[in-house]
């Protein structure tokens, strides 16, 4: 049973990522951004870090590389992916998820400790968390504002995984910082759960995130 | 035939652009009253393609591809011939 985790030109919360998986009781393997086949791995990380130093827009290049087709072919296996920060804006560009994380409000880098309310926790990820729950996990970016067109239906289908539940630090549309897709297998969140998995750094709040993944495999 | 190509992407009407409020806030400052700001990106280069039609249908694709997301962006393609020839005949 291995995670896979994506890295392309330009991904720096690889390893993060890497420790996390194994903290929480799992195993984790790098796959370069030129592996289509991702058929030996049960779920994939995409993890943060500037793929490609943001260039046209946060993600839009790394959305065109080959490993995409192996995590769409994932996805169609029914198996759990986790975007992270940079890898919640290619899951967006992919157009896995219905919206986008684009220039905060105030087009700052905005590095800090938020609150976030689980809104739903249907899904592998946030399964570990009550519904309404506020938890500490840090954010660090300056591209995510989330908007969508579709706010009515994301709400119909339980798409809104993750709110800020105190101040919105960067102006997204219902204060919505965490998406799945219809199955709620697809997870897109700009706050770091990598960067919280021990009491000792301020939170473990994060680790759930991660043992959720792995317990739906 | 070349072509020279030139994409403009810019924000949909009515979407929030911070760099422009930015730019715009940082213009007051200096004392430059100035309303409307927006900013656009500019992406050119050149393309061999069959005609102009053909020039277009391409940069289109490569606009909805990667160019451009069509969620947040509008965008206009601007096509010139290349003029290749030298005065000799040959082009």
């Amino acid at each position: 049973m291995a995670i896979g985790i994506i890295r392309f030109p330009g991904t720096n919360c690889d390893r993060d990522v890497y420790k996390a998986i194994e903290l929480a009781g799992g195993q984790a393997e790098y796959i370069w951004w030129n592996n289509e086949d991702l058929t030996d791995y049960d779920g994939i990380v995409i993890p943060g870090g500037f793929s490609y130093g943001d260039y046209l827009r946060a993600g839009a290049i790394a959305s065109n590389t080959p490993v995409v087709e192996g995590v769409k072919a994932l996805v169609k296996e029914e198996k759990p992916v986790l975007g992270i920060c940079n890898g919640a804006q290619i899951l967006g560009e992919i157009g896995l998820i219905p919206g986008l994380f684009i220039t905060n409000e105030v087009p700052k880098f905005n590095c800090e400790w938020s609150k976030l309310k689980v809104s739903n926790n249907k899904t592998p990820f946030t399964k570990n968390f009550e519904k309404g729950q506020v938890i500490d996990i840090p954010i660090a970016h300056a591209e995510g504002r989330f908007y969508t067109q579709d706010i009515d239906l994301m709400k119909d289908q339980d798409q809104i995984v993750l709110q800020f539940a105190e101040e919105n630090p960067n102006g997204s549309m219902e204060a919505i910082t965490g998406v799945c897709d219809e199955s709620g297998l697809v997870l897109a969140m700009m706050p770091h759960p990598e960067r919280a998995t021990t009491k000792l750094l301020g939170s473990d709040n994060g680790l759930e995130f991660f043992k959720g993944m792995l317990d739906s495999i | 035939m070349m072509y020279d190509i030139e994409v403009k992407v810019s924000l949909k009407p009515g979407m929030l652009n911070p760099e422009a409020t930015t730019i715009q806030r940082s213009l007051a400052l200096l004392g430059y009253e100035v309303k409307g700001t927006k900013t656009k990106e500019i992406i050119t280069f050149v393309l061999e393609a069959d005609s102009e039609d053909d020039a277009r249908e391409k940069v289109d694709d490569m606009c909805q591809k990667l160019l451009c997301n069509p969620i947040i962006h509008n965008y206009t393609i601007n096509i010139i011939k290349m003029d290749l020839s030298c005065g000799c005949g040959c082009e």
